[in-house]
């Protein structure tokens, strides 16, 4: 690592905080200057539910009631000041209180990040798992039939959409209709309790959390696979390739050794571009499921206008974004030394 | 355009012809197209022809008729089930699915699975499946077309201005191009469309106006590449104008990559608006399309045609569109020719 490179994450680093609060801010203006009001929605969860038969004294009452809970909450304010309000708590690591129940927005991000994180992990793991080896099968005999046919499956598996895939699962194997194999979601069953042990309680989850590992990994066996390929069949062709097999190694060293290990780093940049995706991505799939992970929380707290919660999951989605497309861009400059930073040191 | 871009445009054409699997895709969008524009001669509640006590009508063409104002339903069919009509009318002639998109079959039962009655199947308040599809061809297709549309006009524009004035324009776009990047974009439309009141033209807006970063980005680096050409400056020697130049010069020559990412911007677009319905936000309760016949099918889990067919329509529709970008993007690939 050199000077340069240091120069240039240096620069991307320090854009980070610019970028984060353009996009939130937008973000917090945008919910703000949508019609309705969480303050609505509050109060018919409580106050004002079953109003039948309202004075016109109970509803200046209403009215006054709204008015105070407005002061209250902050939402009387203009909006750039609730902004910087917003943006100087969450300097502190707070994020506010749900208007749903009044509880911390941080610990409800705290309980269910790891949710969300986790699946994708597991799911990257089993992905990385698979999608190798059939890059590699794919790579070592290109055009030849177990090609020709993976390529086409997995395009086909790139075009589809996985909430079908997921309503499919749930309508045939967890269902009860047709084949009952799987829970139809949720992380635990319902007689689950802490005196099991591990393995019996890791067994449970791993049952729940089988489909959805299914789905979230199926989508990503395209990009994957079809990098390591071409990145493969491109090693093929470099005069390293030719000198390894000129003086005698044998073909499987060949493939493993020189042309798969140069093709996997940049195969980071791929675990890199997961991040923008993954809160859009588990909104679906936990509400499919039934986890209660963070896209699940984005959602109800999207439906309840739960403000504070939505901006805590819509900053987290932001963040992922944006440390996913700096790990890509940073992982690319180490690895490709042909990208330069400032015109200086390119190449060895 | 000049000769030698519609020379260009030939050729790429036939390129594409050449690609069997981008061929397939053509035929599978030109029969979605077909389907959408047809949609109310295939699948309606009201016969094609109805003979009724000696008189002649025309009910579907007389439903377009009051449709555009032009003219009053006959009396003896104001306010009748045509079902019901049908069965005392001397001759009735019925479009191949005589059900509406919209209205129950009240004859017929809640969750029914397929029959040679509903070939689809009903959903969960007896409305048929197989009518609901067909009209739900053109609310997707209509989505797609026109989000693309709104990508493509926002993102040549700005690209095309970052690219042909570079400078301090290009450095101010390419900063906003990184923002728009940085964007949690779905979670973004879930909470813009949950909070405004659901509607079509909505998503149509939010889906066109967060996904033109790619093809700004495209279109940018091809001015870049072009404006520096030799024919750009002996145009601009000749007295053009920028904006001529830009649009009668630059513009023919950089559109080619584009047109792959547009077709690529339709799947996503469908896949995207399938997605918002089946969350079941954003499109208004009482339009079927297929994202909303598939979330039903969620919570009925006997109800497996619910599941299958809307789902197996979106995949085909966005397979298709796929299909015709990956075939585009080869056939412009000047190094991948004659292969």
């Amino acid at each position: 690592m050199n000077g340069a490179m240091l120069a240039y994450a240096a620069r991307r680093v320090a854009l980070f905080v610019p970028t984060f609060v353009a996009i939130t801010f937008m973000g917090f203006a945008l919910m703000h200057l949508a019609p309705g009001d969480p303050v609505e929605m509050y109060l018919s969860g409580g106050l004002a539910s079953g109003q039948a038969g309202i004075s016109t004294q109970k509803l200046a009452d209403a009215q006054r009631a709204k008015e105070q809970l407005r002061h209250d909450l902050g939402l009387d304010r203009p909006i750039p000041v609730q902004y910087l309000d917003w943006l100087s708590h969450l300097a502190r690591g707070d994020l506010g209180r749900s208007l749903k129940d009044r509880l911390p927005v941080w610990d409800k991000i705290r309980e269910r990040l790891p949710v969300t994180i986790g699946i994708e992990v597991l799911a990257l793991v089993i992905t990385y798992l698979i999608a190798i080896p059939l890059g590699i099968y794919s790579a070592v005999r290109p055009g030849s039939r177990f090609d020709q046919i993976s390529t086409g499956v997995i395009f086909a598996l790139y075009s589809l959409p996985s909430f079908w895939v997921s309503v499919l699962l749930i309508v045939f194997f967890a269902g009860g209709d047709y084949f009952n194999w799987f829970p139809p979601g949720g992380l635990r069953s319902i007689g689950s309790s802490s005196d099991w042990s591990l393995m019996r309680r890791a067994g449970d989850l791993l049952h729940h959390l089988a489909l959805p590992l299914f789905v979230v990994s199926l989508g990503s066996y395209t990009e994957l696979s079809r990098y390591l390929r071409s990145s493969m069949l491109e090693n093929a062709r470099q005069d390293f390739i030719r000198t390894a097999r000129a003086k005698g190694v044998p073909e499987r060293a060949v493939i493993l050794k020189h042309m798969l290990r140069n093709s996997l780093i940049p195969m980071v940049v791929i675990l890199a571009g997961i991040l923008p995706g993954l809160v859009s991505g588990a909104v679906i799939l936990e509400r499919i499921f039934s986890i209660p992970g963070l896209g699940q929380l984005g959602y109800e707290a999207t439906l309840a206008r739960d403000y504070p919660a939505v901006m805590a999951v819509f900053a987290a989605g932001t963040a992922l974004t944006l440390i996913g497309i700096l790990l890509a861009d940073l992982a690319l400059a180490l690895v490709d030394p042909r990208i330069s930073f400032s015109g200086g040191s390119a190449g060895e | 355009m000049s000769d030698s871009s519609e020379s260009a445009g030939r050729r790429v054409w036939r390129e594409l012809l050449r690609r069997r699997r981008a061929v397939f895709g053509l035929w599978v969008i030109g029969a979605l197209a077909a389907l959408a524009l047809t949609a109310d001669l295939i699948a309606s509640d009201k016969p094609y022809y109805l003979k009724l006590d000696g008189e002649s009508y025309f009910p579907l063409a007389i439903d377009y008729g009051v449709w555009l104002g032009a003219r009053q339903w006959p009396p003896a069919l104001v306010n009748q089930r045509f079902a019901a009509l049908a069965e005392r009318a001397e001759a009735v002639y019925w479009p191949p699915i005589p059900y509406s998109p919209t209205v129950p079959d009240i004859t017929g039962d809640v969750f029914e699975p397929p029959s040679r009655a509903h070939w689809l199947g009903t959903d969960g308040i007896g409305r048929d499946v197989a009518a609901g599809m067909v009209h739900a061809v053109r609310v997707s297709l209509t989505i797609g077309f026109i989000v693309v549309a709104i990508q493509a006009s926002i993102g040549i524009a700005l690209g095309g201005l970052a690219g042909y004035y570079g400078g301090v324009v290009d450095l101010a776009l390419s900063r906003l191009l990184e923002l728009m990047l940085g964007i949690p974009t779905f979670f973004l439309i879930l909470v813009v469309a949950a909070t405004f009141p659901p509607s079509i033209y909505l998503i149509m807006a939010i889906l066109g106006l967060t996904g033109w970063v790619g093809i700004a980005r495209l279109i940018r680096g091809e001015f870049l590449k072009v404006r520096a050409m030799d024919y750009v400056a002996a145009a601009r020697s000749l007295g053009a104008s920028d904006v001529r130049i830009m649009l009668r010069h630059v513009l023919p020559n950089a559109i080619a990559p584009v047109l792959v990412s547009m077709s690529f911007g339709v799947a996503s677009a469908v896949l995207a608006e399938s997605a918002l319905s089946f969350l079941g936000i954003g499109i208004p309760a009482q339009i079927v399309t297929w994202g909303s016949i598939l979330s039903v099918a969620q919570s009925n889990t006997t109800a497996w045609w619910l599941a299958v067919f809307p789902g197996a329509a979106i995949f085909i529709t966005v397979t298709a569109y796929n299909l015709l970008g990956d075939g585009l993007r080869d056939a412009l690939d000047p190094r991948d020719q004659g292969t």
